[in-house]
């Protein structure tokens, strides 16, 4: 969990700092050109079946620990007060990865799905709009994918906002425990740790957040 | 704080044996005093029920002074009740109120299973022991006291881990029913001194494997087990563990 965590913790460092590419407000030139960088380079391929590979795993993972954990309690408490105790975020992590899930099912049916698969039979092959020309080769205009796919959508706006909600719970919680669960706590590294995840997810979530919103309200053209 | 006397509503999980169903009783008890021990509200209580010709409710306890760990109550859904790095003996009444209801329930484990009323029986703990949470030492004389120079901060760390009484709270609070914190203790305790040295590996791997093989659930990081453990023990001591398990693993010539 901790390993397949750290892994896409490091993925989405990268996917944000692209993605904040468009905040650059250059027509999404420079946001075309990494995305373009990102779909075609072999490294970043291979890559990328190891991202699915191992969200498939922390999937798997956490379906492993909710059976076992469900298990070792077979009669459950009449009266509970975990709030005394612990986190809500903490507890609810099987919940969170539910929702993030969901939302990442949407995500890239938006735009994983044309992006990789456009070029045989899905919707860019009847949307010439969606490719320009830059830097004498053709790219994907990814950029024109995200204003179609949040311009005037208030309700994509909304699932995406909450999407990144629930990826913020997560990662609160997550951040800290993959160190914890290879064995790194420590005096005085810890509470920097601790300090690193909330800045981290605070950074990522809104970053991300702000990406639908942007386009929602013409920040972005 | 000023001595007072309650009445209280009590709503005690009964269960004749361990294949029995249980279901929670409800019992009134008056003028009980605010100086008493938890324990001695349910010695009250017990004679109360003896003297009406009724079963009394089976509970564990002996030292009574807070560092035997056999008490074992979940008070209003709370390891040990509503004071924390506490337990059950030295939970005092004047934590409750007058007219007050108070759930009382056995440790819900499936490695704990009750054995009567609020009983459990927590032998997965000793097999956890037995299966490492020892050391070797030379037979003969014994050897004098602090002959074996040890850095006072592993000294200390390895003493706030022997705290652990085994008492269960750890597992019986964790959302997941993990035993990790109780492992961690006992592992720790001996990884952090020069006695412990010999069977360092053999022990993480052997107690790690005989805690999952009782049926323990697995640790996410709650920290739940922390906050109610009556000794304050660490997480750190998971921490530790986890990275003795790690370096023994990638040790060992087998499997």
């Amino acid at each position: 969990m901790g390993l397949t965590g750290f892994f896409l913790i490091t993925f989405l460092i990268v996917h944000c700092l692209i993605n904040s590419m468009i905040f650059f407000n250059d027509g999404g030139e420079t946001f075309n050109h990494w995305a373009h960088f990102m779909g075609s380079n072999l490294i970043i391929r291979t890559m990328e079946i190891g991202l699915f590979a191992f969200l498939l795993l922390h999937i798997f993972q956490g379906l492993m620990l909710w059976s076992q954990n469900r298990s070792a309690r077979p009669v459950r408490y009449a009266v509970n007060r975990p709030e005394k105790n612990s986190k809500w975020y903490s507890r609810s992590m099987g919940l969170l990865g539910t929702l993030i899930l969901l939302f990442l099912i949407l995500h890239l049916y938006h735009f994983w799905v044309p992006s990789r698969m456009g070029g045989i039979g899905s919707i860019h092959e009847l949307e010439p709009a969606s490719l320009s020309t830059y830097s004498g080769q053709e790219v994907h205009n990814l950029y024109n994918e995200m204003l179609m796919v949040f311009r005037e959508n208030l309700w994509v706006v909304i699932v995406y906002v909450l999407g990144v909600f629930s990826l913020f719970w997560h990662l609160l919680h997550g951040f800290q425990s993959a160190f914890q669960t290879f064995g790194l706590n420590h005096k005085r590294y810890t509470p920097l740790i601790k300090g690193l995840g909330v800045a981290y997810s605070t950074i990522i979530c809104i970053a991300f957040a702000s990406m639908p919103v942007a386009m929602y309200m013409n920040w972005v053209s | 704080m000023e001595h007072y006397h309650m009445n209280l509503t009590l709503k005690i999980w009964r269960q004749k044996n361990s294949n029995a169903k249980g279901n929670f009783e409800t019992y009134k008890v008056s003028n009980i005093s605010s100086e008493m021990s938890f324990l001695e509200l349910f010695d009250v209580l017990n004679e109360q029920l003896i003297a009406e010709g009724k079963e009394p409710i089976a509970f564990d306890h002996d030292c009574r002074e807070g560092i035997c760990g056999a008490c074992s109550m979940y008070i209003n859904g709370e390891a040990h009740g509503p004071w924390s790095k506490n337990t059950t003996c030295q939970l005092h009444m004047r934590a409750f109120k007058d007219g007050d209801t108070i759930v009382v329930e056995p440790w819900r484990s499936q490695a704990f299973p009750v054995l009567k009323d609020l009983v459990v029986d927590r032998s997965a703990f000793d097999r956890i022991i037995q299966a490492g949470g020892y050391i070797s030492v030379n037979t003969g004389n014994a050897v004098d006291a602090n002959a074996i120079p040890i850095d006072k901060k592993d000294a200390d760390d390895a003493f706030m881990a022997a705290a652990c009484i085994g008492c269960g709270a750890c597992v019986a609070t964790c959302p997941n029913g993990s035993a990790m914190l109780f492992v961690g203790a006992k592992i720790s305790q001996l990884a952090l001194l020069p006695q412990g040295e010999p069977e360092r590996e053999t022990r993480a791997l052997n107690m790690i494997a005989q805690m999952d093989k009782e049926g323990f659930g697995n640790c996410t990081n709650v920290y739940a087990c922390e906050a109610e453990c009556p000794k304050g023990i660490s997480v750190a001591n998971i921490a530790r563990m986890n990275r003795e398990y790690l370096s023994a693993g990638l040790n060992a010539d087998t499997k």
